[in-house]
């Protein structure tokens, strides 16, 4: 109930900023990119900053037991990514060169699970799969978002951009309605954030626990009371291609801790 | 097994006071939530926690419903030995969990 009041706020407060608006605000201008961390109040920014208190380090330590472990099969992570895999969450989404498919991390490790180890892929929002997901996007920390739209990529990059832009749901608002034009308003007692992904898989304090980006665009979708996407679907995965071209640049922060 | 992290000084001067961290992976379902269609999720906290230095029992605290999921404990307590902290959870079902630190008093 809470929610849906807060958006229909919005809805009346976006009807008048239109006229108010800069044009430039239908992208957001590189220089003024703002992760969603200094949007957060400073005790949130501590929790996030601090290397030992941060909760998303409990799924990093176990995808780290995980990416040497030789419990499930013979084949661990590590004994071909021996030299680990700092900086290559920071390039997805990301084309798969034998199926040609666009893959984000999940769709990465659940391929190399299915195609080298032998091993069955693991559901979404599975302890295992945050797990390893975060603990691969955690060694990208610190790593400039670069993901590559160009290509065959290119169409992938469009479906995304395109369900950005397209209003949807009861509220019938767009993504870009809060997190492109109207960004640093409030929303009653809350900033709105720029909406990038950079800090995901990352630690809600709403959730209680760690989840994906696919998670947080879910939630997106249910706020504006719109049907949301399963988990998985290709549309989100093209979304995730978008946000990460959007947010260029900005440095990767998993796992973070957001409202 | 939830995972378990433990911030212990390596080493201590005797007789110094000490900071200790403990965080552990836990819902701490408080019982008063409901799912999506309406039906109670059932209570699953943990309830009890201790510290146990070289047999001593120097810190203990008990949850309740409303601490949040993965509690973070931080106290302090006085390098008396080198020797080992056992650190140990116990949830409402009586299971526990425990890891241990050692520490070299110099």
């Amino acid at each position: 109930m809470i929610r849906s009041g807060l958006l229909l706020c919005l809805v009346f407060a976006a009807g008048c900023q239109g006229e108010t608006a800069p044009a430039s605000r239908a992208e957001i201008a590189a220089a003024d990119v703002r992760s969603g961390y200094t949007f957060l109040t400073a005790e949130t920014q501590a929790l996030q900053d601090d290397e030992f208190a941060n909760p998303g380090l409990l799924w990093v330590d176990r995808g780290e037991a995980m990416f040497q472990s030789t419990a499930e099969t013979k084949q661990s992570c590590v004994s071909c990514h021996t030299d680990g895999l700092e900086g290559v969450a920071a390039r997805y989404p990301a084309l798969d060169p034998v199926s040609g498919d666009l893959l984000n991390i999940e769709g990465r490790i659940n391929s190399c699970r299915t195609r080298h180890q032998g091993l069955d892929a693991l559901p979404y929002e599975s302890d295992a799969l945050l797990s390893l997901t975060t603990y691969l996007a955690h060694q990208s920390a610190g790593r400039p978002s670069n993901v590559d739209v160009s290509g065959a990529a290119k169409d992938a990059y469009e479906k995304g951009r395109a369900y950005f832009l397209t209003r949807r749901g009861q509220f019938n608002l767009s993504c870009q309605q809060c997190h492109t034009k109207n960004w640093g308003m409030q929303l009653r007692g809350d900033t709105l954030s720029q909406g990038h992904g950079n800090g995901f898989p990352a630690y809600r304090l709403e959730w209680q626990s760690l989840g994906s980006l696919q998670r947080r665009l879910r939630d997106c979708d249910m706020g504006v009371r719109a049907e949301p996407l399963p988990f998985g679907d290709e549309t989100y995965i093209a979304l995730e291609l978008y946000l990460a071209s959007r947010a260029q640049g900005l440095a990767l922060e998993s796992p973070a801790v957001r409202r | 097994m939830p995972s378990i992290r433990l911030a212990v000084p390596k080493t201590a001067k005797r007789d110094e006071v000490i900071e200790i961290k403990a965080l552990i992976q836990h819902d701490m379902e408080s019982g008063f939530r409901r799912g999506s269609r309406g039906e109670v999720i059932p209570r699953n906290i943990l309830t009890e926690f201790e510290c146990i230095y070289n047999g001593e029992r120097v810190f203990s605290a008990e949850f309740h419903p409303a601490i949040a999921a993965n509690p973070i404990l931080t106290f302090h307590t006085r390098a008396v030995d080198s020797g080992t902290l056992v650190f140990r959870w116990k949830d409402q079902n009586g299971q526990t969990w425990s890891e241990n630190a050692a520490i070299e008093v110099t």
